[in-house]
């Protein structure tokens, strides 16, 4: 019977095993010297933020693992040894395998600025920092003001995080505006003032030069690259980015670049060692992916591709459209396809904003043809399956227009913004399109076409 | 900002405080004229019991209620002892003896507290309802933008089972244990309600008054507190307003109105089996010796039971009733709020629930079908079963145990809905239906769900919510309420409380959307 080994708890390699387990009787053991069981790790922020416990981050009783007879191992790998096919341990334990995945997710970028080691300056991905956050930043009479270093996903939740004890918090973004990188200007924007009211002192265009030390080697403040101004503060968060957790391979004989080198099969260039998740990086992007995707549901589908394949139906790892969510403090995110920062050659888009309210959609679509693209909607929800049929069946602009209401995904009684946002478009585009009712029959069929 | 919020909890606490002392003062005297009406109102023949309560009690000054409490249903015990003995069946009391030293005491208030309860009132009630605001209303602006609050819960006392929380379930189970058994010990809570209660049904404020009056106030006060927490939440609001309407106009204001007609005081949305004594005796007699609207009330009642609840919740899920209408689930989504989070989430104690709310369904049940048989045939038992018995039983471990002390006592440590959720007879009825044959469900967003747990920790029904939405399936419950705060707190947009075709209600996929067509096609249609 096939040993599967899978290193690493998250999202990935849970998936990965659930996946095995459902369709085989192979043994499986997952590793990980995070924490004994799997927890969702989008959900650390709220631990800190007194919304919930660590136990409730769980997404799996406890006893679930030996019932499905997926054993826990609790360690940190130091080597793989894919010749003899064993595992050792930094505890001096070892443990062989049939099949390895790795899965063993990121860890937040450092760009070598001086003090990024000090006591005080941490990231926030794994539950070791979330105690780290803890023990250095546990009230606003210890931590009198943090500064968060990058404007990115991670970044904004630090701050989120922070505020909700109190504590004052600088806000560093290297870029222009908030996310610019990938929201268009007008989200972007959105975001900037939203950040302001929510009173995180948010510095645009700013770089950290360094951290400084006191006495004892803790953060007692850091440098602006730009001005030089000094900012006193007890805890630096680096939420620059993150890149895959993959020293420990260094010295084996896998291929690795900045991630584990993968094909579309998830297989790494060793025989019956697989990579999936944060720390797997494909040859070549995937349509317009990136050859890295750090996203929880990207994980989750490579886990559940490459259980396919490791029970015997090997397939191709092949992600649909594009898909994503984020919260930015109150403001819900949520997009569907692709809507660039900035418009390519070839594409169209239609914005719009109810007004006073943090609440706005970007629709891009193709210029010529006018089919759609993508959307990012804010402070709205959409539904995922409705965009998913009209990406399949490459529905037009128009008819995405024409079919919101079958789109929207608000709780019930909720203002409705379709009919303003059928008018504007109209408006702009010279247009006569009426607003369909929302039709259970439409939605439900949809689905069906799939 | 801060300042008005500590001194309303000052000032709550003071009220709080006046509440809870003046159960021990007070000054009692029974006139032998009161004593005449009471023996003569309650039929009471035995003398030894009229010479014990002629000799200890009458003409007497008491202090406090627990001497003269204690006088009294110790004569009465005592009396029912002696006939016993002596086998004088028809001098027996029959009526609880805290029950009959409630009426007494009631009759024999006098002193201060009878003299202002206009100003006692004030202090009690007055300065609760006024300190609690000013302790709810400054969050319009403490709280900052409109958008999920929950932040602290897991760090407060009073939120994460700690000593504060511990002190408030004392109190509350103390309350219960007072109003249901020991109801002449609170007497003095009635003399402040007496004014209301006489401009309503004309008549003094029993405790079930005070009970009535007092649940109204919690609802309406903690209402505001829901209403700026989920001020971004229109379905929260609406809700919310539904809830109090429905405690305030039909569970109170109606029933009061309609005893100051003469007619029985009836809750027209209390449907059977949560109202579990409407296939009494004393009910039935009551109902049909009431004229036409005994007679409408009787048909309303099953049919409120039997076609008016099953065909909402096969449109609306049992949401229409447990989190839209009912008292029990009005006072758990105002009060109650707060503690939503503790519900037990285990598969252990969804096992529980299952075993524990359909047992009371089938005890509800049994009692009744007892009850009608003996009502109709006029014998006393059925198969061995006592009618008096098993109605006896019935309400002590249920109606008072179950719904009241444990269900809500409990509120701070184990959640809002406890008894909702393992005791409540209607839910378990309205589950069934709920589950098997209903348009409702909660919708999951295709495969957007971050496994975060905001859903499940926040249900106060304890289903793990997140189990189903990150598997991309729908959640149908027959315990979901509906409350909505599932998909309030989804920080990525996740769930969606729907009306809907019952086709494709249940979903259940293999691979998750997002992965392409191909292989979602492939696996799913594979099994």
């Amino acid at each position: 019977m096939d040993h599967i080994v899978i290193i690493g708890n998250g999202i990935s390699g849970v998936t990965a095993a659930r996946h095995i387990r459902k369709n085989s009787d192979k043994k499986i053991t997952i590793v990980s010297g995070e924490t004994k069981f799997f927890f969702s790790r989008t959900a650390l922020m709220y631990i800190y933020m007194g919304h919930m416990k660590f136990k409730h981050t769980k997404p799996y009783e406890d006893w679930f693992w030996k019932k499905n007879n997926i054993e826990l191992v609790k360690g940190f790998v130091n080597t793989v040894n894919t010749d003899e096919k064993i595992l050792d341990f930094t505890n001096g334990t070892s443990l062989t395998y049939d099949k390895l995945i790795i899965a063993t997710g990121s860890k937040p970028n450092k760009f070598g600025w001086k003090g990024q080691d000090l006591d005080g300056v941490m990231g926030m991905y794994s539950k070791q920092d979330l105690d780290k956050l803890e023990k250095y930043a546990p009230n606003k009479e210890v931590c009198k003001r943090a500064v968060i270093v990058g404007g990115g996903l991670i970044g904004i939740e630090m701050a989120e995080m922070l505020k909700s004890r109190n504590i004052p918090v600088t806000f560093l973004v290297r870029e222009a505006s908030f996310w610019i990188g990938v929201l268009p200007i007008q989200e972007s924007e959105m975001i900037n003032n939203h950040i302001k009211e929510h009173h995180i002192d948010l510095r645009l265009n700013t770089n950290l030069r360094e951290i400084k030390a006191d006495k004892n080697g803790r953060v007692k403040s850091i440098i602006i690259d730009e001005t030089g101004e000094e900012i006193f503060c007890n805890v630096v968060g680096l939420a620059a980015g993150v890149s895959p957790n993959i020293d420990f391979l260094k010295n084996s004989k896998i291929e690795v670049d900045k991630g584990v080198k993968v094909n579309r099969f998830l297989e790494t260039s060793v025989k019956n060692v697989y990579s999936i998740g944060d720390c797997a990086e494909q040859n070549e992007g995937i349509d317009e992916r990136p050859p890295i995707e750090a996203v929880w549901y990207t994980g989750r589908m490579m886990g559940e591709t490459v259980a396919q394949t490791i029970c015997g139906n090997r397939i191709e790892y092949k992600p649909g459209f594009w898909f994503n969510s984020a919260k930015f403090l109150d403001i819900e995110y949520q997009t569907y396809g692709w809507v660039w920062a900035k418009p390519k050659e070839n594409e169209a888009r239609f914005f719009w904003k109810a007004k006073n309210k943090d609440i706005c959609i970007h629709i891009n679509y193709n210029k010529e043809t006018h089919q759609f693209i993508g959307i990012n909607n804010f402070g709205i929800r959409m539904r995922h399956e409705f965009f998913d049929a009209i990406m399949t069946n490459k529905n037009s602009v128009e008819h995405v227009i024409e079919h919101l209401a079958d789109a929207n995904f608000d709780p019930e009684l909720y203002k409705k913004y379709e009919t303003e946002i059928v008018a504007k478009f109209n408006q702009e585009n010279k247009t006569n399109i009426t607003l369909k009712k929302k039709s259970w029959k439409r939605i439900f069929s949809k689905k069906a076409t799939l | 900002m801060k300042n008005i919020k500590t001194s309303g909890l000052i000032i709550f606490l003071i009220g709080l405080g006046f509440f809870t002392a003046i159960l021990f003062v007070g000054e009692f005297k029974l006139t032998q004229k009161d004593f005449d009406e009471i023996i003569k109102e309650k039929q009471i023949k035995s003398e030894w019991f009229i010479n014990g309560i002629q000799n200890k009690v009458v003409g007497k000054e008491f202090k406090g209620t627990f001497k003269i409490s204690e006088e009294i249903t110790s004569t009465l015990e005592a009396s029912n002892e002696v006939n016993r003995k002596n086998k004088v069946w028809e001098d027996i009391i029959y009526e609880k003896p805290h029950s009959l030293s409630f009426t007494i005491l009631k009759k024999s208030g006098t002193g201060f507290i009878v003299e202002n309860k206009g100003v006692l009132w004030l202090l009690t009630f007055g300065l609760g309802i006024i300190g609690a605001l000013l302790f709810i209303l400054p969050n319009v602006i403490l709280l900052g933008k409109e958008g999920i609050k929950n932040d602290g819960i897991y760090h407060k006392s009073s939120t994460n089972r700690g000593w504060i929380a511990w002190l408030v379930l004392v109190y509350l189970v103390t309350f219960y244990l007072l109003l249901y058994f020991y109801p002449d010990y609170v007497v003095n809570w009635t003399f402040l309600l007496d004014p209301i209660s006489k401009s309503l049904n004309g008549g003094v404020a029993s405790q079930w008054f005070v009970y009535g009056f007092l649940y109204c106030t919690l609802m309406v006060v903690m209402a505001a507190r829901m209403y700026i927490k989920y001020r971004h939440d229109v379905y929260q609001v609406v809700r919310t307003t539904s809830v109090l309407f429905f405690q305030i106009v039909f569970a109170f204001l109606i029933p009061e109105i309609m005893i100051s007609l003469n007619k029985p005081g009836y809750d027209f949305k209390n449907a059977f089996p949560l109202d579990y004594d409407f296939f009494f005796e004393w009910n039935l007699n009551s109902l049909t010796q009431s004229g036409n609207i005994g007679l409408f009330i009787l048909i309303w009642g099953i049919v409120l039971t039997l076609v008016i609840v099953p065909v909402m919740v096969y449109f609306f899920g049992k949401r229409w009733y447990c989190s839209w209408v009912c008292g029990c689930g009005g006072l758990a989504e105002t009060l109650g709020d707060p503690y939503r989070q503790h519900s037990d989430k285990s598969l252990n104690a969804w096992k529980l629930e299952r075993w524990l709310v359909h047992s009371v369904l089938v005890f509800s049940l049994v009692m009744t079908v007892v009850t009608l048989y003996c009502y109709f045939s006029g014998a006393q038992s059925l198969i061995g079963i006592k009618t008096q018995w098993i109605k006896d039983t019935y309400s002590f471990l249920i109606g008072a145990w179950f719904a009241g002390v444990i269900g809500t006592g409990f509120y701070p440590i184990f959640g809002n809905r406890v008894w909702c959720r393992f005791g409540c007879p209607l839910a378990a009825y309205l589950g069934l239906v709920q589950r098997f044959k209903s348009r409702f469900r909660i919708t999951t967003n295709g495969a957007q769900c971050i496994s975060c747990g905001n859903c499940s920790t926040y249900c106060e029904m304890g289903i793990d919510v997140r189990a189903y939405a990150q598997k991309g399936e729908n959640i149908i419950r027959s315990s979901c309420v509906g409350c909505g705060v599932c998909a309030a707190v989804c920080p990525r947009g996740v769930l969606k409380l729907e009306n809907g075709p019952e086709d494709g209600r249940i979903n259940s996929k293999d691979i998750l959307l997002g992965n392409d067509v191909d292989l979602m096609e492939l696996v799913n249609n594979n099994k």
